[in-house]
This record gives structure tokens, C-alpha cells and sequence, in this order.
């Protein structure tokens, strides 16, 4: 090795590692400046409480409707993609097994819409609305958000369905089940915890997004309190807090970040933790 | 060290994690001749190749004790000339690996490592090479070509002529002939019997047959430890151990 | 105990799987259309050409012009790609090719909170960090007048954001590449970095454009953070300090206003439109780029 070859090799080295500890100290700042904002004006009011009076210009109340707004959209657009985009998976890896162009066709059709913008469905939601003559409500909001998350519940799940192993689809059919059975009873079970994370991934990308729901969901300072009401959600409290002129509100828009990063991160915790402690009933091969 | 000796493996112990891989491996190999080290696949066979040109380097979980010594010197000891004794060796591995490049500079790239950026001369040499692994009449045309479109017996051969650029005293041969059609098998191994007289071939391999034919020295491994070594005829004509015995007459595999 | 035999119960799983399927395999198409329903009001007084370049946005006026919006976003992508393309690729390839296994370890979880964080959060971690960084340190460090929201604030915090989406790709690609080709190069003499210079990025980088391709149809589409820290400000920028304006952040800020003027909502219509064009391109490039990976 030639000197210069040893210093250019020294150099990217260094290149590369600065890069790499930029990204972590990057990710430490965020959490360190989400936390240490967030805490300071977090209370238990905040909480438990819907927007009083003023509360835009400082005085009393807190963000539940918001919290309570985000985790019923996200409830709802997650069991809705649930439901259209399990069969979907499924029938991606047990009933399209042997056309493997019409996989993936469908995969790259898959891939294309989960490269779209969210704000693109928030604005084909709209226009859906307007359609429909719906008015901004939890259910447009959810339905909107549903389109949003379900590419990527169908790729995560195709992802860990496509590992079944073929030996426990030949067995599977050498006892006489046919392929639904197969698909609701063998794939479901043995990919068990791989859905839980899709699941949990969905509700994690549900809850943060903003720009989907902007249009459709509305703003009320009010508890959710029907399918065809406008409800608040956490990603919209935080901006609409921070555009505030008084400092106490942008405090609080602090906080509704640090509840919302929190919500969050728990669920990419517990999608980890399940996802290991549901071993039970699959095989390893 | 004995005057004709190339390699000479003293005490090699590796370990990956609490296993041991190889077992106080000691072994001779001669200079100018092919020596096949056989045995049943898992026996370290592999390894054993990697630790003579060093490439355990790249795994940080094998630990390599022992001594190695080409030429008198310990490789195992080596520091900064590293690459100098990896071009030392030509490779040869299970499949074809041929570099992401076309069919000519896979050469010239070997070439310009060795130090040679001379135009005509590297011109010259690629022919050579490709020459010498047969396959030269085959792909004369087509150097331009991205080395992946050849067919894999012809990859093969490709990389035994990129191993033979860096103009090596030895050549380390991974079962090479294991992913190949009966035909190309035949290219390589009339290769082989042609390269014998100027470089040491370690080669090594689980197929009886292919040792029986170009094996000028045989070692017979077994689970990480040597059982027998010598000369073809004395480990095929009069095994002395047991174990050799049970795979010649293919026992177990 | 079950209300179907079990026939009946494959037909229903069956009819239901296929409906789900057509429904999903039709998304793109029914946003498309959906989409261009809106913005043919639009399309129908303008032409194309006049929509895209432009340079007037009045829209009580009735001029409708694009141009600053796709210049913004157009700025804010690439200053966004500059920054991430290569923090990407050296730390793909120091975490692939130079660090322990149980490194990864750590650069996965890491990658997945990154990714996982809200956009809106982004947004705020922007307004509260890089802005201020920019307008009373860097600003003032090079000479430059600024109020921070600008072109390159918005750049940086979207550059985080497509960091674990871009970088994701890139580690599965560099850990796809056998060990054999590695080891293939070295046994010729070449040092690591040679073989990472010469072999490895060779090999890799169809993969590594068509991720980076990826990553710049992402951060072009991306809306709140942008939208918070870019300064929304109608005129074509001079420079990354100074604000700018994209189209997501064009349409997510006027949405309220969009029934009162008249066409407005076609224009926002037309807006996401020409965001779902340019992902559906985008994203269809580089698939068949990826489908030409092995060209070596």
C-alpha cells in the first residue's frame, strides 16, 4: 500500500464515521430537544382535559380531545386497512403463488402507492368529501388515512407472509385444506407476529400524520363523539398550538409533541415486545 | 524446511467462538505440485484455504493461532504487506465471482493492482492470461462485454485467469469445479494439469474421483484435524487410518 | 357452530380477498382520476404550459402560476439530497463493511425511532433548532442576512427525515452483496478500501441511485415539517437562505380558503396532482432501473 493510498482510505474513513455518528447525534438532539421542551410544560391537565375557554390565548384546559381524536382515527384507519389489506397479503402468497408476474405487478403497484405523498390523500380525500357531500368528520379522516397506511400494511405483512416455508403449505395440503383455510388458518398462525408488527407499524404511521387528516378530519375542541363529527388530532393540535403568537400555547405545543413522540414510541416498543413473545405457536424450520 | 516444501502449516488452531474449526493442523505442501486436500464437506477444508491467504481477516469471530510459513515467512504474522502475499496467491472459489466489470478489465484490474498501467503490456498480458485458462478462443470478441453474461463454466475460468494475473506462486482452489457442467469441469482441471509444473496448486475438494486424477499429493481432513497425508498413490493405494479407509470405500460422506 | 359449511366459507374468504385486491390495485388509478376530475377546471382555461411556468399566483386574480411553488420544491429536494445521499452511503458503508455485527444492532433501532418520528415533529425540532441555528449563527458566520425560515432550514430537516428511508435501502443492498465478491477482490491484493471503491460500489450502485431516486421522490412530496420551517413566501429564491414556497405546503396551507375563490380548488387539486406525477414517475424509473440491477 502506497502512502497515498493509506491516507485517502484514513480519509473516507473518518468521512464515514463522522457521517454515521452525525446521524445518532442528530437522533440524541431530537429526543434530547423534544424532551427537555416537552416536560417543562407537560402537566396532568393537559392531559385530562379538553380545550377550555381561552385556551388559545393561554388560559386553562388541556389537548384530551386531541388524544383521544388521534388514537380513535388511528384505531379506525387500522382495523378498516386491516381488514381490506390482510386478505389482500394473503392472497398475494397463498392463492397467487404460481403467478409470479401477477405478484409482482401487484408488489410494484404496492410500492408506487406507498411512495405517494400523504398529502396527496388528503387532498383526494377532500375531493372524495366534496363528492359525497360528506363534511370534514372522524370517518372521512379515517377513511383518508386508511388509504394512507394500507401499502404499507399490505408490504409488511407480504413481507413476513413470503417467508412461510413451502413444506408447511405441502403438509397443510396433503391434509385436504384448501387454500382459504390455508391462508386464514395456516399463514395467520404461523405469521403471527409479523402481522402484530405490520399492525403496530400502520398505527404508528396512522397517528403521526398530519397532512392527510388536515383536510379531512377538521378541528374541534370538543371529545370525539360520533363517526360524522369533525374530531382533533394530536399532529394538528401541536401545529395549530405552535402557530400561536403567546408563548404559553407554543409551551404547550411542546408537550402535545412529547405526548405524541411518546405514543409513538411506545407502540414501536410493544410492536418488538410482541413480536417476540408470540413465538409460541410457530415453527421454526 | 525442506528444500522442495512451498507451504508449511505448523499447529493451526482456529476457533470461531467456543468451536474449534481446525485442530492442530500440520501440514507440508510441496513446491510445484498439486495437492488436494479432501474430505467431507464441514471438515474445515475451507477455512483451512482462507487462513493461507489471510482472508479470515475478514471475520472477526475466527480466531487464528499457529504458524504458517511461505517461503520462511509466517503469514500469520503478517502486518502491512498483506496484500503484497494476497497477490502471492491466485483464488479460486465454489462459484464464480466474476468483478463487477467488463470481461477485460476483470484482468486488467488484477493487472493494475500488480502494478502494471502500461497500455500495450497490459493488453498483452490479458491475452496471456485469458490464454492460459483456456478461454481466450472462446471470448476473443467479446471483451467488452460485462463479465456476467458469460456462461458460468466460462465465469470460472475468467476467474482463474484474474487469479493468475497477479502472477502468484500458488493458486488456492475452493472445490472449484463443484457449480460446474461435466465440460467445464474438464476445462479447468486440463488447466490445472497444464499449470502444475510452474505454480503450487492447493486444491481442494470432496469429489474422490477428481483427487485420484490430478492429485500429485493428497490430505485427508476430517472434523477440523488431519488424519493422513501424502503422496496420492501412498493414501489411495495403502491407507494407514481407519477413517481414511471408511471414505475411500465411501462410508460415510 | 359455524353459520356457513365450509364450501361457503371459502367462497366468502375468497370474493372478499379478491375484492380487497382490485380495490388496492386500483388505488393509483382512482387517485389519478379522481385528482384530474378536480383540476380539469383548471386545465380547461390554462394551458399546461402557462400552469407550470408561470410566475404570477394571484389567485383572487385569477392567475394561476407554479412556477415558484415547483422551483421551491424543487430547491428544498435537491439541497435536501445533497445532504443526505452522502451521510447515507458512508455510513451504509461503515456499518456494512467496517464496524462489529453488533453495531448494526444499535444503527437499526436508531434508524426505525428516526423514521417513526412524526413529521410534524420534525417540524417543530426545526423551528426550535435549525432555525434559530441558522439566522443567528450560520447567517450571520457567512455574511448572509437571513430570518432563518428558509430554503436551506427546511432542507436540513427534511434531509433527516429521508435519512432512515434512504439509508434502510442502502444497508440491505450493501449486505446483499456475497462475501465471495469481498473476498475475490482482496485475494488479488486489493486493499478493503480498493475493494469498497472499485468492486462494492460498482456492484452496488444501480441499487444505490434507484435509493436515492426513491429518497428524492419522498422529500418531494413531504408536507408539514416543510410547510413549518421553509417560510412560505411566493417568490422564486436567490438563494438557500433565502424563504421559499413547495407545493405540498401550497395546498396543506390554503385548503381553508380553497371554496371561497373561485377555481381555487381546482388550482390546489391541480397542485396534488402534478405531487402524484412526480412520484408515480419517479418511483416507476427507478423500479425499472432496479429491474436492469445486473448489468455486470
Amino acid at each position: 500500500m502506497t502512502r497515498a493510498q493509506k491516507i485517502e482510505e484514513k480519509f473516507f474513513k473518518l468521512l464515514m464515521i463522522i457521517a454515521t455518528y452525525f446521524i445518532l447525534a442528530i437522533l440524541a438532539i431530537i429526543i434530547y430537544s423534544i424532551f427537555e421542551k416537552g416536560l417543562k410544560s407537560i402537566s396532568w391537565e393537559m392531559l385530562t382535559q379538553v380545550p377550555h375557554g381561552g385556551y388559545y390565548y393561554g388560559k386553562g384546559g388541556g389537548i384530551l380531545n386531541a388524544i383521544l381524536g388521534s388514537l380513535s382515527l388511528a384505531f379506525g384507519a387500522t382495523v378498516l386497512a386491516f381488514i381490506i389489506g390482510m386478505p389482500v397479503a394473503l392472497y398475494l402468497n397463498v392463492f397467487l403463488i404460481r403467478h409470479k408476474r401477477v405478484v409482482s405487478v401487484i408488489r410494484f403497484l404496492l410500492d408506487l402507492v406507498w411512495g405517494i405523498p400523504s398529502i396527496v390523500y388528503g387532498a383526494f380525500g377532500f375531493s372524495l368529501m366534496i363528492f359525497f357531500g360528506l363534511q370534514t368528520s372522524l370517518l372521512a379522516g379515517i377513511l383518508t388515512v386508511t388509504l394512507f397506511i394500507l401499502p404499507i400494511m399490505i408490504r409488511s405483512m407480504d413481507e413476513i407472509l413470503c417467508t412461510v416455508p413451502i413444506g408447511l403449505q405441502e403438509a397443510a395440503y396433503s391434509l385436504g385444506s384448501n387454500k382459504s383455510e390455508i391462508a386464514f388458518k395456516i399463514f395467520t398462525r404461523q405469521s403471527f407476529s409479523g402481522i402484530i408488527t405490520a399492525v403496530l407499524l400502520s398505527f404508528g404511521r396512522g397517528i403521526g400524520d398530519a397532512a392527510a387528516v388536515l383536510f379531512t378530519a377538521g378541528y374541534t375542541d370538543h371529545l370525539p363523539n360520533g363517526l360524522l363529527e369533525p374530531v382533533a388530532t394530536l399532529p394538528l393540535s401541536i401545529f395549530f398550538q405552535l402557530s400561536s403568537p403567546v408563548p404559553e400555547v407554543q409551551n404547550r405545543a411542546y408537550a402535545s409533541a412529547l405526548v405524541l413522540t411518546l405514543i409513538i414510541l411506545i407502540v414501536s416498543l410493544f410492536s418488538r415486545g410482541l413480536g417476540k413473545r408470540y413465538h409460541k405457536t410457530k415453527i421454526n424450520f | 524446511m525442506d528444500q522442495d516444501t512451498k507451504i508449511e502449516i505448523r499447529d493451526l488452531n482456529v476457533f470461531a467462538g467456543k468451536t474449534q474449526i481446525l485442530k492442530n493442523v500440520n501440514i507440508e505442501i510441496p513446491k510445484n505440485k498439486i495437492t488436494v486436500i479432501l474430505g467431507p464437506s464441514g471438515c474445515g477444508k475451507t477455512t483451512l484455504l482462507k487462513c493461507l491467504n489471510r482472508l479470515t481477516d475478514l471475520y472477526p469471530e475466527l480466531k487464528v493461532s499457529g504458524r504458517i510459513m511461505i517461503d520462511d515467512n509466517n503469514i500469520l504474522e503478517a502486518k502491512e504487506d498483506i496484500y503484497k502475499l494476497r497477490q502471492q496467491m491466485g483464488l479460486l472459489s465454489q462459484r464464480p465471482y466474476p468483478l463487477p466489470m467488463t470481461i477485460y478489465n476483470n484482468i486488467a484490474y488484477a493487472l493494475k493492482l500488480r502494478g502494471i498501467r502500461n497500455r500495450r503490456e497490459t493488453h498483452k498480458l490479458v491475452m496471456h492470461y485469458l490464454q492460459q485458462a483456456n478461454l481466450w478462443d472462446e471470448i476473443r470478441t467479446r471483451l467488452r462485454e460485462p463479465a456476467s453474461r458469460l456462461s458460468i463454466g466460462q465465469q470460472q475460468r475468467l476467474c482463474l485467469a484474474r487469479g493468475l494475473a497477479v502472477n502468484p506462486e500458488i493458486i488456492l482452489a475452493d472445490e472449484p469445479t463443484s457449480a460446474l457442467d461435466p465440460i467445464s469441469s474438464q476445462f479447468i482441471e486440463e488447466t490445472f494439469g497444464r499449470l502444475r509444473n510452474d505454480y503450487t496448486i492447493v486444491l481442494v475438494t470432496h469429489v474422490l474421483r477428481q483427487a485420484k486424477r490430478i492429485a500429485d499429493n493428497v490430505v485427508f481432513m476430517y472434523l477440523g484435524e488431519v488424519i493422513e497425508q501424502g503422496s496420492v498413490e501412498e493414501v489411495f493405494g495403502n491407507p494407514k487410518m481407519e477413517k481414511t479407509k471408511l471414505y475411500l470405500g465411501g462410508t460415510f460422506n | 357452530m359455524y353459520l356457513l359449511n365450509r364450501a361457503q366459507r371459502h367462497t366468502v374468504n375468497t370474493t372478499w380477498m379478491i375484492i380487497s385486491l382490485l380495490l388496492v390495485a386500483f388505488l393509483p388509478f382512482l387517485l389519478f382520476i379522481g385528482l384530474y376530475l378536480k383540476s380539469v377546471l383548471l386545465l380547461h382555461d390554462y394551458s399546461l404550459g402557462d400552469l407550470i411556468f408561470s410566475k404570477i399566483w394571484k389567485p383572487s386574480a385569477g392567475k394561476f402560476g407554479f412556477y415558484p411553488f415547483i422551483v421551491g420544491s424543487i430547491w428544498v429536494t435537491v439541497v435536501a439530497m445533497m445532504i443526505t445521499a452522502p451521510v447515507c452511503l458512508l455510513t451504509a458503508i461503515y456499518v456494512t463493511q467496517y464496524t462489529k455485527k453488533f453495531f448494526l444492532r444499535i444503527m437499526h433501532p436508531a434508524i426505525d425511532i428516526l423514521a417513526g418520528i412524526p413529521s410534524v415533529v420534525y417540524g417543530l425540532w426545526g423551528i426550535l433548532v435549525i432555525v434559530p441555528f441558522i439566522s443567528r449563527y450560520l447567517g450571520p458566520w457567512l455574511g448572509v442576512k437571513t430570518m432563518g425560515y428558509s430554503i436551506l432550514a427546511a432542507s436540513f430537516v427534511l434531509s433527516i427525515m429521508i435519512i432512515p428511508f434512504v439509508l434502510n435501502i442502502l444497508i440491505e443492498i450493501f449486505r446483499s452483496i456475497p462475501t465471495e465478491l469481498k473476498e475475490a477482490a482482496l485475494s488479488l491484493g486489493a486493499t478493503q478500501w480498493q475493494t469498497i471503491k472499485h468492486v462494492l460500489v460498482k456492484k452496488a450502485l444501480p441499487g444505490i441511485i434507484a435509493a436515492f431516486g426513491f429518497g428524492l421522490a419522498r422529500a418531494f412530496g413531504e408536507t408539514m415539517a416543510v410547510l413549518m420551517v421553509v417560510g412560505n413566501v411566493v417568490r422564486l429564491p436567490k438563494s438557500v437562505f433565502d424563504p421559499g414556497y413547495t407545493l405540498p405546503a401550497l395546498i396543506a396551507n390554503n385548503y381553508g380558503e380553497m371554496l371561497s375563490i373561485p377555481k381555487y380548488d381546482s388550482a390546489l387539486m391541480f397542485a396534488a396532482l402534478l405531487l402524484l406525477a412526480v412520484s408515480l414517475f419517479f418511483n416507476l424509473v427507478m423500479h425499472f432501473f432496479i429491474v436492469r440491477y445486473n448489468k455486470y
